[in-house]
């Protein structure tokens, strides 16, 4: 039962105000035709007696009063989905955009999803090896985990990302087809999509990637609805197919710069910077879809990529996003200017699921002392370092003298390592040991003794 | 005839959680209703005329204006009974498992209103017989409700009379009258196994008492510097990933309450997920019982809707008002009043509310010390004693310690752990940063350690602080001139302070043996590190270079005795202070000459 309305009582921004309207659901979806014919998709937003508030996904441009057609549409936003999706490529509002046709399935998803009721959640254990030492070493990604990348205007978190996808091991022990990569690009820049779209096709994993792509030039609103889209077809092939599924969102900055304006538009009570007080759950609402669920072999592992406005850490995004996800990993602008790649912060990156995820039967027996020691070891380093700045190496004590040596071999030796690079985590930790030798023997309180007679020797 | 509860009315209005109906006359405050055809569950929260606004706990998605709003006659309850342990439950105590036998792995909306098992037999013992005479709160029966926790049955509140009938004992559900109770006025009253509370109200208590005893927790920095007492309240703020959650996790562990009602509030499914994995594996050691079995769990996960996260922190002191009764010691883990107080702010932004600061209500405060205020050690209703004690974890904004959230619930608890950054940073676990933390419980419970551990702490409390924060100073001018210019004496202190902060306060919950720590040792610990700072000062003094008298083997044995002086035989320690006075006597009597 379509109804249509041909007048539109106000217009204001993406936000366009209808009256007179009989029953009409929450969060409906709408189709809104101009007079030329050009159609958008919009939602319903808020009812309040027989007006209704619809928030467009698309330009209002061209919308006028009169002759504009909004039908709405009696269900929610939904997609359809099926195995076909795989090696496509579609808009912000999960329309194919590659020319390949649209997907036939009869089955549709609510692209809001669900929360996953936390007595199915399967605890996340399962070590996802990337290949890159200060990842693996000191905040492993797990199967089933959301881990963000904190980055910075201009800092390499793109070629982080690419490299991830094509060293991470994913996939389950039983083989290699089991496995699939959703990428969002949430008002990413055309050549990021397009390095993104060259990095899959050189890992050659093209035909298991689904992309969405909302460009910075496409309009504003259908951010909103790029990670949705985009989770629930990454939900749907770990839940309903099996798979176990990377999903990769680039720029959650820009998501929430979205949400911001339709906030400010709907004239709500802004919290901080401006951004609405709803931004946490909001966001807890794309990062929480990632997980595993108990007697499905499926996993959803979510890596969103932010930007922190000039580089603040407590930036709203930043700080909600860090409330939220399963640690982080922080990328530094400092160690980018020395020309570390990949310059990941490790001080302050962290994994939370990697304690129940490494050591003896997962990684190696000496991975949870060896990541605590070097942690501690290198913020030991940069109060040395602080030190070093106003008196002088010259003048250091022989222990701090040990640190600065320490934490130059850490950064040229751990953290760096080239794009090409593919480090197994064995050789991961062996390369911490050798670093660790430079210390003196009694500054690693971190490590059990027996483990140093171990591998020390 | 229209009874009271099916008072009907139509909605008007949907925004968010938020929505609006008219034709509400008669529908009262508070009050539960029924929204839609999908049956959501709701709360009114405004009354204007006949319009009334309510706040919906389910999402509310594909609701349409003209629907109905069902009045359900009562407030927001509980229903409070066996069968809540072990358990978790959403924020309005509807089974999580239960759901997922109904409705598979994700959560639906229009569930209904379920609660603790209905069909489950308990069996009854009684307290008291036919012809007693009995009042509100008191015991009148027992159930095993698990192994390790025995659910006293309460007479209900108001309820007060001669019991006239009493069923045989046995095992029965909890819907089964169990006693019939006349009271003065003639009035009969019928006793079940459960009886319904609402949440937002206070269970009432005899009298409250003085607080004077310890929750001892097993972690060095919060027994020994700052304690939380029972029936206390603490908070514990701290930035991402400075380890608020797994501080809560070692309490809910480790600490001495009978009872545990954790609350995750707004944060990580995984999370909730971890404690129904883990919990039941770890065994009690009073009891050799999987804690579990003490252990209530809410969850309104982050992405579970918004308003349920407002109530879930009331349903979790509810319950823990429903054990104290029973004169047990519950502790009430609220992870965190942070998001409780942003879905206050949401649902007041959505109500079109004057904000305050940051946007948060102006009643922020007030709610923040209704709640706090519901903990309390109490003499019971029965005639026993019981507390509560509540430690709430606060996520700050940006780690700003300055935020409305933080600065209201300082003024509201005794007791304030400090997360700090830096430390997280260096893996110093728990991070709780002794600078800026402080606990108003340690006056109050000073004659608690002298009867457990006969002897006043207060002195070596105070001394090892007055070293942490001599070191704080110092370390300030270290930064601008090195640290070989210091004098011995002040170089000691930094040495000492580095093995009160490795050796003490660093605690590790992944270690057997350091997860939990005796409050006997925690105290000989200190007084090994004492000695060895008393010992090192008076031989500076004597002109010794501090070269030597930081001897590196002994430091490194008094840092590693957390791991090697093991928990059941505490004596060993002894050897190490021995060790300690033999090797100053004898650098002594080396540099004498």
């Amino acid at each position: 039962m379509k109804r249509e309305y041909l007048k539109i009582d106000r217009v204001h921004g993406a936000l366009i105000e209808l009256s007179k309207i009989h029953s009409v659901g929450y969060g409906e979806i709408v189709e809104v035709e101009d007079r030329l014919g050009n159609t958008m998709v919009g939602r319903v937003i808020k009812i309040d007696k027989d007006s209704v508030v619809v928030q467009v996904f698309g330009q209002t441009m061209g919308i006028s009063v009169e002759n504009t057609k909004v039908s709405f549409e009696g269900k929610p936003f939904e997609i359809p989905l099926s195995k076909k999706i795989l090696g496509r490529t579609f808009n912000g509002l999960g329309e194919p955009t590659d020319g390949g046709g649209d997907i036939y399935s009869e089955k549709f998803f609510n692209v809001n999803g669900r929360p996953i009721n936390p007595v199915s959640r399967e605890y996340p254990r399962n070590f996802i090896q990337t290949g890159i030492s200060s990842i693996d070493g000191l905040a492993t990604l797990i199967r089933g985990q959301k881990l963000p990348i904190f980055s910075g205007a201009g800092l390499p978190h793109n070629e982080l990302a690419a490299q991830i996808v094509r060293q991470a091991k994913i996939q389950s022990k039983e083989g290699d087809n089991k496995f699939s990569i959703v990428f969002a690009a949430i008002g990413v820049k055309h050549d990021e999509a397009f390095y993104f779209e060259d990095a899959f096709r050189k890992a050659g994993v093209q035909e298991k990637v689904v992309m969405y792509v909302n460009y910075a030039d496409d309009p504003i609103m259908e951010r909103i609805i790029t990670p949705r889209c985009a989770l629930t077809a990454a939900e749907y092939l770990a839940y309903e197919e099996n798979q176990h599924v990377l999903v990769i969102m680039t720029d959650i900055t820009s998501y929430g710069e979205a949400l911001r304006e339709v906030s400010s538009l709907r004239e709500e009570v802004p919290s901080r910077k401006g951004y609405p007080g709803y931004l946490y759950s909001d966001l807890a609402s794309l990062y929480e879809r990632a997980g595993m669920i108990h007697g499905i072999d499926g996993s959803v592992t979510l890596i969103p990529i932010l930007t922190m406005p000039n580089d603040d850490i407590t930036h709203p995004i930043p700080d909600l996003t860090g409330y939220i996800t399963e640690g982080q990993i922080v990328l530094a602008r400092t160690l980018d200017q020395k020309a570390i790649y990949p310059p990941i912060n490790v001080l302050p990156s962290l994994s939370r699921l990697m304690k129940d995820g490494i050591g003896e039967g997962f990684t190696r027996e000496d991975h949870p002392d060896v990541s605590n020691q070097l942690f501690s070891s290198y913020s030991k380093v940069q109060e040395v370092r602080a030190l070093a700045q106003i008196v002088g190496e010259e003048d250091l004590s022989d222990r701090d003298k040990y640190y600065m040596k320490f934490g130059d071999a850490f950064e040229d030796r751990f953290i760096t390592q080239s794009f090409n690079e593919n480090r197994d985590i064995s050789d991961t930790l062996d390369l911490a040991w050798e670093l660790l030798k430079i210390l003196p023997k009694e500054e690693l309180d971190r490590l059990n003794p027996d483990i140093i007679a171990k591998y020390m020797e | 005839m229209r009874s009271m509860d099916n008072l009907t009315g139509k909605i008007e209005m949907i925004n968010g959680p938020v929505i609006r109906g008219i034709e509400m006359t008669g529908f009262k405050m508070r009050e539960m209703v029924t929204v839609g055809h999908k049956k959501l569950i709701g709360e009114i929260i405004a009354i204007d005329g006949d319009e009334g606004t309510v706040q919906v706990y389910e999402e509310t998605e594909g609701l349409r204006k003209g629907e109905v709003i069902v009045s359900t006659g009562k407030p927001l309850s509980l229903k409070l009974g066996p069968g809540m342990l072990g358990n978790m439950f959403d924020g309005i105590q509807r089974p999580l498992k239960k759901i997922k036998e109904v409705h598979g792995s994700f959560i639906p909306e229009g569930i209904g209103l379920l609660s603790i098992d209905e069909e489950k037999l308990w069996e009854v013992k009684f307290q008291v017989s036919e012809g007693d005479y009995v009042k509100q709160g008191q015991i009148f029966g027992t159930v095993e409700e698990t192994p390790l926790i025995t659910n006293k049955l309460l007479i209900p509140i108001g309820v007060e009379g001669k019991v006239t009938w009493q069923i045989v004992p046995g095992e029965y559900n909890i819907n089964e009258v169990l006693l019939k109770v006349k009271d003065i006025k003639g009035k009969d009253h019928e006793v079940k196994m459960h009886q319904e509370w609402p949440v937002r109200t206070q269970r009432p208590v005899a009298e409250r008492l003085q607080i004077d005893k310890l929750l001892i927790t097993g972690q060095r920095v919060l027994d020994i510097f700052f304690p939380i007492a029972k029936g206390g309240t603490a908070a514990i703020p701290g930035g991402f990933g400075t380890g608020k959650t797994m501080t809560q996790h070692q309490l809910a562990k480790w600490s001495d309450a009978d009872i545990i009602v954790y609350v995750g509030c707004g944060e990580r499914g995984n999370e909730m997920t971890e404690v129904l994995e883990d919990f039941p594996k770890l065994i009690d050691p009073k009891s050799n019982r999987p804690i579990m079995e003490r252990t209530v769990l809410i969850a309104n996960t982050s992405n579970m809707p918004v308003a349920a996260r407002e109530a879930s922190i009331y349903t979790g002191i509810t319950m823990a008002e429903y054990f104290r009764d029973m004169g047990y010691h519950v502790a009430v883990m609220a992870d965190s009043t942070s998001r409780w107080a942003e879905a206050l702010r949401e649902i007041s932004g959505r109500l079109e509310e004057m904000p305050a600061e940051e946007g948060y209500p102006a009643y922020l405060p007030s709610r923040l010390a209704q709640f706090y205020e519901r903990a309390g050690y109490v003499k019971t209703l029965s005639g026993e004693s019981g507390s509560i004690t509540v430690i709430g974890a606060v996520s700050p904004a940006g780690g700003d310690f300055s935020e409305p959230v933080t600065e209201n619930t300082k003024r509201f608890v005794n007791v304030f752990l400090g997360l700090d950054k830096e430390l997280a940073y260096a893996r110093h676990y728990p991070a709780i940063n002794w600078l800026n933390s402080y606990s108003g419980y340690s006056e109050m419970i000073q004659k608690y350690y002298e009867k457990e551990l006969g002897e006043n702490i207060a002195e070596i409390r105070k001394k090892m602080l007055s070293i942490l924060y001599e070191e704080s100073k110092l370390l300030e001018i270290v930064l601008l001139v090195g640290e070989d210019v210091l004098p011995d004496d002040q170089r000691l202190i930094l040495e000492i302070a580095r093995v009160i902060k490795i050796g003490f306060l660093q605690q590790n919950a992944f270690d057997d043996t350091d997860t939990y720590v005796p409050l006997k040792k925690q105290l000989e610990m200190l007084k090994t590190m004492e000695l060895l700072y008393d010992r090192g000062l008076q031989s500076v003094k004597r002109g010794i270079p501090i070269s030597v008298v930081r001897n590196t083997e002994i430091y490194e044995e008094i840092i590693k005795m957390k791991y090697t002086i093991p928990n059941d035989n505490i004596e060993k320690i002894q050897g190490l202070n021995a060790k300690i006075n033999e090797f100053y006597n004898q650098l002594e009597s080396e540099y004498s000459v």
